[in-house]
């Protein structure tokens, strides 16, 4: 019932807390402040923390937001604070140039922000400068930014330490746990039978949607069974005709080990949360919580996903376009997990995705929309995919749309072809990201979009 | 060397990198059998509360109390200008409005304990939008009005006329850190409170107020706040009054801190107003005559609208002389969170207003914006509509030719529009717009300020004023001034967190003015302390006290800097000859006075002068858009601080930006607040910040009168952002055949995307914004 990790290189042992009380909630108990709670969502980035990662044979520094891991989640990991940063007086690197270039105003952010620069300056794989992006899921509302971009210009390699010199050893692996209600089994056989013997309880993978309802909706589980150290659904297979993908990798793992991935996927991913939640949000969660504006379902929908289903009795595979029953329903049975997500190979010659939100990064879609399309030399359509999230109760393909198409050229009328089509078959709703009609203007405006610019690319 | 003017980091940058600067619910960690306290929230806008029982709380294990008006010894209300808002409400004017509150051992059981409390409401008609209060004659205050002239004759005689609505949406503060307090008692039986507040002495009041005790016994400190922007001015007060009742009731330290969402649903934001205006003007088009209609949606109690309601009405001129005038405004009781102090204070909406008429004029005109704009500035010599000379009004034309030149606007103009020639479906757009904005509290009593500044023997120092710190900069500025004032090097000086035993009786830091008037003050009181150690180290330089002058932590004879003494051995000698090393500042702005009645008078000291031009692109397949570049010329007279006012005027333009293109606040037909988190309330984050982004100070601008001539910069950049919106409109023109495009505020992805199709003819849509007709 009790566990350990480690924090700043101490181990802290963990002992009657109640397993929804959140990383940050308890570091900050601990008297390290420096985190703060600017939101609770994930939305902020003051309660960024560094998570010790396994990266090759070492190991690498992953900002998280610690408001949206549960206390539990973080048994037998390694974490470090922003208070861990600085070498007694001596600032880090990333510190000085945050106070030379005036990049705090209140400072309230500002501990988030200088955890994320941290993790930016030593991550194994930067060569060139500091990618700003890298600091997109940190909001300040004083500096407007600027001094922050540039402080981080300012960064070039880190110098050895002790920070670069832990990187070289392996990161600690997560084991079981058992704490009060928390449970994380290690094995598939395991985590079926837990699931059996505590029908009321959720599944959790990266947290990033289930610690969001405990969070702000107080929602209190029986159970949590967390999915995060089983293999089983860690796998990265890319094979002739297939890739398939774990459901339980993260993002940023995702895209590391995808080293093959098309275009659209390097569209995809930047539009989607921010770093910090693409460090701990998987795929898995993102079909299973079945949002009808989630990013995953148009994209994966368009190259014709399947999913891998497990349950007591065995596995099964579905179609994706057969997966989403209703609004946040899935065809998952209580007691199955999706183990993974299996894309077919070749992909469309031509896919493109785009995303339709007030703010254009880090924000959920008003509309989402993947095409992906085969054309052959004539210009006529042999395959076409028109998947879109936002323009209803589930995320779907618009079929109708795509039939008047396939078979003909590919040109302006068939744009409003299918547009006329959309017009009677898309029912989307109003709400305060958008109202129903802008919705639907959009989920027409953007194939309309999409041709456009081919033609723009064809013609340059 | 020089200390102010100079530019260093802020004061606790240091303690912001490393996490180690210290926020209210920071210290909850220090207090032994700490309470948490989680309200009872009502689920009606407008309801009558018929029955109340807390006491089923009590069954919930680890409820230790729970707060009813029953509780309170004193009065029952929070108010801070009107007492209108009971701290306990039989009637509930807002959906949330907190009815009771438990105090448990820990958060959990205090929320759980809540969930308890039974309470039932009858449910009465809720009044909810501007319109509707309007209609029913629910107002809190108005009509209040400014005017000169015959605009009603001036506007018959007009050759063109204007008349229009729009509407503009509020914003919410999303300070980074949310309300916050801790009270207990003291080891002397007062009552001490942290809290968040920009205001101490006023939250000192309402805790006195609740307790039913005199202020003596209540002291509240502030040690810094993560971002306060308005929201703090008198919104802190509440909280803490919780939090002092609960520990006064339970004997035990009381925590109350408002997540996010429950901040949100709450705490009242930027007003919404809705403007209403007819406008006469000449072919050139030069305005005639302005009448004018601001309603704002002040919500459900008066709090600071009244002052934000004149603010507006100040500004509604911004940089441009009008001959005639009358403008009156309204403030609309409503049913939703009482709205209050935003950075402007009703200056932005009142711009936005002319502004927006400005443009129209130009389209309608068919001349360049940036033209008409500049035929209207005022010049040397002319007075506001309420009566107050433009000082330095040839600032607005110097400031604007500059910035036309460094920013190439002439060029961008052609480019842009070649650019829009070959894109159909991409858009360019540019502006440039000015500010004018006003400096003083319009309650003129507010314009005053004081210091303390203690010398200790070993020649450190010690700088009390009556300012808080949000992140403005305000201690880094008072630090400099401080050393700069004795001669210290600036780590002599230590700035010490703002509590009203130190200093009483303050004003909120808030106007843009707490350097000019707390900088006054502790520069008063280091001259006195300079004024008593000058003869003492003239004696031990052997030279008259006139001569001596302290400067790098030395006193020495003018003419003979050779010879120094240390200042901590001048203020040791001073000690051993009894002199008072401590001092007492005090500043009040001068000249200040004006009468609501006829609406005449010179509320301002002065007024901070800028401009920005802004260039944007659009999308015309979704609305959605990017800032490519802004200049900004700002008129800081001679910066105390670079740094900090380089930091104000992007973070301010960045804050207008997000309140004009992206931040919209929505409530639901129930009254509940519908963006109430920050997944659905957008703040600007990377991606608005612009691409090129060229900041710039006017230069030889001394400002005799204030603190070593520097200006105010807090809030007039804010308004900068208003070149954005024009250059949006600038681009949704481009989509259509051109003339006037109508245009609420914020320009969401969603508004363009509407205003395109309409520029376009491909649709007819009624929003406010499109009832403007122009008429010759
Ligand atoms: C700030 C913020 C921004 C976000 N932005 C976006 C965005 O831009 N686009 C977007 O699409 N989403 C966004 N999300 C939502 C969320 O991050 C994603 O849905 C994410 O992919 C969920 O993954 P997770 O591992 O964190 O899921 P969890 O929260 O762990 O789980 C989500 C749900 O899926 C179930 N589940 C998880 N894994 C499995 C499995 N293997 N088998 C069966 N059931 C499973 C859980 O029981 C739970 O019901 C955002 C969230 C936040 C907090
Ligand atoms: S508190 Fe805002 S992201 Fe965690
Ligand atoms: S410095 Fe205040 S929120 Fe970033």
């Amino acid at each position: 019932m009790a566990f350990d990790f480690t924090l700043n290189g101490r181990k802290v042992h963990v002992a009657g807390v109640p397993p929804q009380t959140t990383l940050l909630d308890f570091i900050r108990g601990q008297g390290l402040t420096g985190a703060k709670e600017g939101c609770a969502e994930g939305e902020c980035g003051a309660c960024t923390v560094l998570l010790v990662k396994a990266n090759g044979s070492g190991s690498a520094f992953v900002p998280v937001n610690s408001c949206l891991m549960f206390l539990p989640m973080a048994a037998g990991q390694e974490i470090y604070t922003v208070e861990a940063l600085a070498n007694g007086g001596r600032l880090a690197e990333c510190q000085q140039a945050m106070v030379d270039q005036g990049g705090s105003q209140c400072g309230y952010c500002t501990p988030g922000f200088v955890v994320s620069m941290f993790a930016e300056q030593y991550r194994p794989e930067r060569s060139g400068p500091c990618d700003v992006h890298a600091l997109s899921g940190n909001l300040c509302r004083c500096t407007g930014y600027r001094p922050i971009a540039d402080a981080a210009a300012t960064l070039g390699a880190p110098a050895a330490d002790r920070f670069t010199e832990r990187m070289q050893r392996p990161a600690p692996s997560i084991g079981a746990v058992n704490h009060g209600g928390f449970l994380r089994p290690t094995t598939l056989a395991e985590c079926f039978a837990l699931l059996a013997a505590h029908p009321g309880a959720r599944k959790v993978a990266g947290g990033t949607d289930v610690a969001v309802e405990s969070n702000l909706r107080g929602r209190r589980f029986d159970a949590l069974i967390s999915l995060e150290a089983l293999e089983e659904l860690r796998v990265f297979r890319a094979s002739a005709n297939e890739i398939e993908i774990g459901a339980g990798l993260t993002l940023t793992e995702i895209s590391a080990r995808w080293t093959a991935a098309p275009a659209v996927w390097h569209e995809w991913l930047p539009l989607f949360a921010s770093p910090l939640i693409r460090n701990r949000a998987t795929l898995g969660g993102n079909l299973a919580t079945a949002s009808p504006i989630g990013d995953g379902p148009p994209l994966l929908l368009a190259l014709d996903a399947r999913v891998r289903i497990a349950g007591p009795q065995g596995e099964r595979m579905l179609p994706l376009d057969q997966f989403f029953r209703g609004y946040r329903q899935t065809a998952l049975q209580p007691g199955e997990l999706l183990l993974s997500v299996i894309v077919p190979e070749p992909l469309p010659a031509l896919a493109r995705f785009y995303k339709a939100a007030k703010r254009r990064m880090d924000d959920i879609s008003t509309v989402a929309a993947c095409f992906a399309f085969d054309i052959d030399d004539r210009g006529v359509v042999r395959r076409a995919r028109m998947a879109y999230g936002g323009v209803a109760a589930i995320p779907l393909r618009a079929v109708e749309a795509e039939e008047t198409i396939v078979g003909a050229r590919w040109n302006e009328s068939a744009v409003h072809r299918a547009q006329d089509v959309m017009e009677r078959t898309l029912r989307p709703i109003s709400d305060h990201r958008g109202s129903a009609a802008y919705r639907l203007a959009l989920a027409q405006n953007l194939l309309e979009k999409f041709w456009w610019e081919q033609q723009a690319e064809a013609a340059a | 060397m020089k200390i102010a003017g100079h530019p260093v980091p802020h004061e606790s940058a240091r303690g912001h990198v490393t996490g180690e600067a210290l926020y209210t619910d920071d210290l909850a960690g220090r207090f032994p059998q700490l309470l948490h306290a989680w309200p009872v929230l009502a689920p009606h806008a407008h309801a009558m509360l018929t029955q109340l029982d807390a006491s089923p709380a009590l069954a919930e294990p680890g409820v230790h109390a729970t707060l009813t008006v029953d509780d309170v010894p004193g009065e029952n209300d929070s108010g801070a200008n009107r007492r209108d808002e009971p701290l306990f409400p039989g009637e509930t004017m807002y959906h949330h409005q907190p009815v009771a509150w438990v105090l448990a051992e820990t958060l959990e059981a205090a929320r759980r304990g809540a969930g308890r409390v039974h309470a039932t409401y009858e449910v009465l008609p809720a009044l909810l939008t501007i319109p509707d209060a309007a209609g029913a004659e629910s107002l809190h205050a108005g009509p209040l009005r400014l005017h000169r002239g015959d605009p009603a004759a001036e506007l018959r005689k007009s050759p063109y006329r204007l008349d229009g609505s729009f509407e503009i949406g509020g914003q919410e503060h999303f300070y980074l850190e949310t309300m916050a307090s801790i009270a207990w008692l003291d080891e002397s039986g007062g009552v001490a409170v942290h809290s968040s507040t920009q205001h101490p002495s006023q939250t000192q009041e309402v805790v006195a107020r609740v307790l039913g005790v005199p202020r003596h016994l209540v002291t509240v400190e502030c040690l810094r706040m993560g971002g306060a922007f308005g929201g703090k001015e008198v919104q802190a007060n509440p909280w803490a009054a919780i939090a002092a009742l609960g520990a006064w009731k339970t004997r035990r330290p009381v925590r109350v801190r408002l997540p996010r969402v429950l901040d949100m649903a709450l705490t009242g934001k930027r007003h919404p107003f809705l403007a209403r205006y007819s406008a006469g003007f000449d072919e050139e088009g030069r305005l005639l005559a302005l009448e004018a209609t601001l309603y704002s949606d002040g919500g459900w109690s008066l709090d600071l609208s009244e002052p934000v309601m004149w603010r507006a009405l100040f500004h509604l001129d911004n940089a441009y002389y009008v001959p005639a005038v009358d403008v009156s405004g309204f403030v609309c009781r409503t049913h939703k969170t009482s709205q209050t102090a935003f950075r402007g204070f009703g200056g932005p909406q009142g711009m936005l207003a002319i502004e927006d008429i400005l443009d129209r004029i130009a389209r309608r005109l068919s001349l360049p914006p940036e033209v008409v704009r500049e035929r209207n500035f005022y010049r040397e010599g002319q007075t506001t509509h309420y009566g107050q000379p433009v000082k330095d009004a040839g600032r607005i034309s110097a400031i604007w030719q500059q910035l036309l030149q460094t920013s190439g606007f002439a060029g961008r103009r052609a480019a842009i529009a070649e650019f829009n020639a070959a894109h159909p479906h991409r858009k360019r757009g540019l502006a440039i717009t000015p500010v004018k904005f006003g400096i003083s509290f319009t309650a003129a009593f507010f314009n005053q300020a004081g210091a303390l500044v203690l010398v200790y023997r070993d020649g450190s120092v010690q700088v009390n004023h009556g300012g808080t710190e949000m992140g403005q900069g305000l201690h880094t500025k008072i630090r400099q001034i401080a050393a700069e004032s004795l001669g210290l090097p600036l780590d002599a000086v230590r700035i010490m967190p703002t509590r009203t035993d130190k200093v009483p009786n303050t004003s909120p830091s808030a106007a843009s003015a707490s350097t000019d008037m707390n900088g006054a003050a502790v520069a008063d009181a280091c001259d006195q302390l300079k004024a008593r150690l000058a003869p003492v180290a003239g004696a031990m330089l052997g030279c008259p006290p006139d001569a001596v002058s302290f400067s790098g932590g030395t006193a020495h004879g003018r003419g003979n800097p050779v010879q120094s003494v240390g200042f901590a051995e001048v203020v040791e000698a001073a000690y051993r000859q009894r002199i008072a090393l401590f001092a007492q500042g005090y500043y009040r702005t001068p000249g200040l006075h004006f009468n609501q009645k006829t609406g005449q008078g010179e509320p301002f000291h002065y007024f901070a002068f800028g401009a920005a031009v802004t260039e944007v692109e659009v999308d015309g397949f979704t609305g959605e858009h990017r800032v490519l570049r802004v200049d900004i010329l700002q008129d800081v007279g001679d910066s105390v601080s670079p740094l900090i006012d380089r930091g104000q005027v992007e973070g301010g333009f960045v804050q207008g930006l997000g309140w004009l293109t992206l931040e919209e606040l929505l409530w639901d037909a129930q009254g509940r607040v519908a963006t109430a988190g920050a997944s659905t309330y957008k703040l600007p984050s990377w991606c608005e910040l612009p691409e090129v982004f060229n900041v710039d100070f006017l230069e030889r601008a001394t400002e005799p009168g204030v603190i070593f001539g520097s200006k105010a910069i807090g809030e007039p950049p804010l308004m900068l952002a208003i070149s954005a919106r024009e250059a949006l409109r600038d681009a949704i023109g481009a989509f259509g055949p051109g003339g006037v495009v109508a245009l609420d505020s914020p320009l969401t992805p969603e508004r363009i995307y509407w205003a395109i199709e309409k520029g376009r003819g491909n649709l007819i849509l009624q929003t406010t914004a499109d009832s403007g007709v122009i008429r010759a």
